[in-house]
């Protein structure tokens, strides 16, 4: 009561900006129709994309903030998977004598982290990304799916940062960058196509049913241990097809054929993996879009 | 030329409240945590019951002309906001349609988005961008944006550094450089100091001078009037009247003085707070301590404002009034601190402030008393607009016989004259003053 202060009518024109005085023609604007909706609907593409920049602010606005106030700043990126590898390398490389395919342990857990610390990351940061937006999400419209899409672009940056110490790892250990390498990117481009998909399924669902905020961690850990991430998938022997429905085996095992060039490139699994990113990827796009309508309601 | 560009046909917005819980112990709580599976997993698939259901909206039709600054008001839970979000599409409606042709920009809290680890520079883009704006958009305007928002020191400082007001500034002056043909406004002038207040709300002027459409939330009388020529007043979620502004206006705050009669402050509905310190009861004293609604010029007025502690996380607090007409002009106010220096240190759990006005400066008219309980220039405790209502039945300042009333002036005061030179008066000689 003691800021706001009585405003009378006499106005004071202020120094507004110039504005077009000529008032368009009202029958050449498009016309947004609001009503309720139910049942399945179709993506509406054509609207991401006219907000592609906002997806770009998004993921800007993200990885400004990710490590203000830091000591360690970027350095967090790679801080990461090292220490990891230094870890797995003692426990299950030294101690537990975990075979490697043949390649050094370390660099064989490594091209296995790599991908798999951006995609943990990614696919935590999504889920609980619409919960952080609440504000956003009850005060402007904007398609939401931006909002996962944005945390999980986000985590692009420590991957590529992280991707140095890969490339020192092959430097010490002496491996020639094969033709393979020439599929890093699009497997690159898979993972982030999964995590978006896991994103937008644990995102939605986070929004009425917290639960997911307590199961996301736990699942993480649980769907790492079923990744070959410390462990190669000929320590499956036969079973080693089931790998592959699980996406982020197929790509991991890409990942380490394409970069370390020990294996041939696993093309069938990595097929199947393909099919199973984009099922989930649709699938979460669809169930987002069924589900948004009550975001602003309930969260 | 006046197109329809905003349709609303039949709108309603149905919210469920839920079942009400009652607060108690820790074990009480952990109890009903533990067995809250086990009676969602009962109820679910079950239609939830009527009395769970709040609409928020019931069919509300209405149109509105392209160029025309619409006011929309209401109490507190009216739909106001409702209206606003089912417009600028944040929430669904339930049942109806509506048709909009154009941009719709909409402004339902300064600043949303913004980022505390962020500068001001970064803000703006970022915040550009989430109302809608393109980057080219944004860079056209920002030097435009940062002389409006007059921060320009500041402008790559994280906003986190920044005092309340420059906040606000800058999150509106993006919000002003909006382009879009239509604009949907909610109560967010009630921020920022009174001459940005005054700025933003010529802003606004402009805006609709400039052929957009407005549809403008608040509880600012003055400034309803100020911008719109037509007013939409919600009650409970229904299109009670829709008309010219002064009609709306006055039919509204008829209505709720009316209500406002003895009712019970603490069931209120609350502007802000209301959840650690409560106002139960605003009692209006004459001089002599008796409870009436009426009063003289010149008279005492004795306020008794009965409170009530519900969480006691607050230590202490101080109490503001404001007087304000029914058109919402704000006519006097007091402090209990920094102005009044008492600062209240409850110490029961319900208890009563007195605040004597040994002499009522005002006119003929009838006049609403706002309340809040707040931590001076902290945190707003209790906000309750209405609390009481009265009236000044009398302003014979001088004795003579003549009442000074509304049209004239709110305020008056007690005046001496004298002929200094030149002239004499009339009545000092005992002359017939209309004799020859």
């Amino acid at each position: 009561m003691s800021t706001d202060v009585a405003l009378n009518e006499t106005v004071v024109a202020a120094p507004a900006p110039a504005r077009e005085a000529t008032a368009p023609s009202v029958s050449s604007l498009p016309e947004t129709v609001i009503r309720p909706r139910r049942g399945w609907l179709a993506i509406d593409l054509k609207e991401l994309w006219a907000y592609r920049e906002l997806l770009y602010f998004l993921t800007w606005r993200d990885i400004k903030v990710r490590y203000k106030q830091t000591v360690l700043g970027a350095l967090w990126a790679i801080i990461q998977p090292t220490l990891n590898m230094v870890v797995f390398t003692l426990f299950f490389g030294r101690l537990a004598k975990m075979p490697s395919d043949g390649v050094p342990y370390p660099i064989f857990v490594y091209a296995g982290l790599l991908p798999w610390t951006y995609f943990s990351h990614a696919v935590t940061q999504a889920g609980d990304s619409l919960i952080g937006s609440q504000n956003l999400i009850t005060k402007v419209y904007f398609p939401r799916p931006l909002i996962p899409m944005g945390a999980a672009t986000a985590g692009l940056v420590d991957f590529v940062i992280a991707l140095t110490v890969l490339g020192g790892l092959m430097a010490y250990y002496g491996f020639v960058p094969s033709i393979g390498l020439m599929l890093f990117p699009v497997l690159a481009l898979l993972t982030y196509i999964l995590a978006i998909g896991v994103g937008l399924w644990l995102s939605a669902s986070n929004v009425k049913y917290r639960d997911i905020r307590y199961a996301i961690p736990f699942l993480i850990q649980l769907w790492m241990f079923c990744t070959p991430v410390i462990y190669p998938t000929t320590l499956l022997k036969k079973y080693a097809w089931i790998m592959a429905l699980n996406p982020m085996g197929g790509l991991i095992e890409a990942f380490r054929a394409c970069t370390l060039g020990h294996r041939p490139i696993p093309w069938s699994s990595l097929s199947i993996s393909c099919i199973i990113v984009f099922a989930v990827f649709m699938g979460g796009l669809i169930y987002f879009r069924r589900t948004e309508r009550y975001f602003a309601d309930v969260i | 030329m006046s197109e329809t560009v905003i349709r609303v046909e039949n709108l309603s917005k149905q919210y469920r409240i839920g079942v009400k819980e009652r607060y108690g112990c820790l074990r009480d709580s952990l109890v009903q945590g533990l067995t809250a599976p086990f009676r969602r997993l009962r109820r679910f698939g079950q239609k939830p019951s009527p009395d769970e259901m709040i609409w928020a909206l019931k069919d509300v039709s209405l149109e509105v002309q392209q160029g025309e600054v619409v006011g929309i008001i209401g109490r507190n839970g009216a739909g106001k906001s409702t209206l606003l979000k089912v417009l600028s599409r944040i929430t669904e409606p339930t049942e109806g349609e509506v048709r909009i042709r154009g941009r719709v920009a909409s402004l339902l809290e300064v600043g949303t988005g913004f980022h505390p680890e962020l500068t001001g520079r970064e803000n703006i883009f970022l915040n550009g961008a989430i109302l809608g704006m393109s980057r080219k958009e944004i860079e056209c305007k920002f030097d435009d944006i940062v002389a409006f928002s007059e921060i320009e020191k500041l402008i790559d400082t994280p906003v986190k550094r920044y005092s309340s007001g420059m906040y606000v500034r800058l999150a509106f002056s993006v919000a002003a450089h909006l382009e879009s043909e239509i604009l949907l406004v909610d109560e967010v002038l009630a921020v920022g100091d009174a001459a940005f207040q005054k700025k933003c709300l010529g802003n606004m002027g402009e805006v609709a001078k400039g052929g957009r459409t407005v549809l403008f939330v608040s509880h600012n009388m003055g400034a309803v009037r100020g911008l719109c020529k037509r007013a939409i007043w919600l009650d409970n979620g229904q299109l009670r009247m829709d008309g010219i502004v002064a009609d709306s206006i006055a039919a509204y705050l008829t209505a709720s003085s009316f209500i406002d009669q003895g009712v019970n402050v603490e069931q209120m509905p609350r502007v802000t707070g209301g959840r650690d310190i409560r106002l139960t009861r605003l009692e209006l004293l004459n001089g002599s301590a008796q409870p009436t609604r009426h009063f003289r010029y010149g008279d005492a007025m004795i306020m008794r404002f009965y409170f009530r502690v519900l969480n006691t996380g607050h230590r202490y607090f101080a109490i503001e009034w404001v007087i304000s007409t029914l058109t919402g002009d704000r006519v006097l106010y007091a402090s209990s601190s920094p102005q009044g220096a008492v600062l209240i240190k409850p110490t029961d759990s319900s208890g009563c402030i007195e605040c004597r006005i040994p002499h009522l400066p005002l006119a003929v008219g009838t006049y609403r008393v706002n309340c809040l309980l707040s931590l001076p220039h902290q945190e707003r405790i209790d906000e309750v607009e209405g609390a009481a209502t009265f009236e000044v039945l009398t302003c014979d300042v001088c004795g003579t016989g003549f009442n000074v009333d509304h049209r004239l002036a709110f305020v008056t005061t007690c005046t001496h004259w004298s002929v200094f030179s030149g002239a004499k008066s009339l009545f000092d000689d005992h002359e017939d003053p209309f004799g020859p």
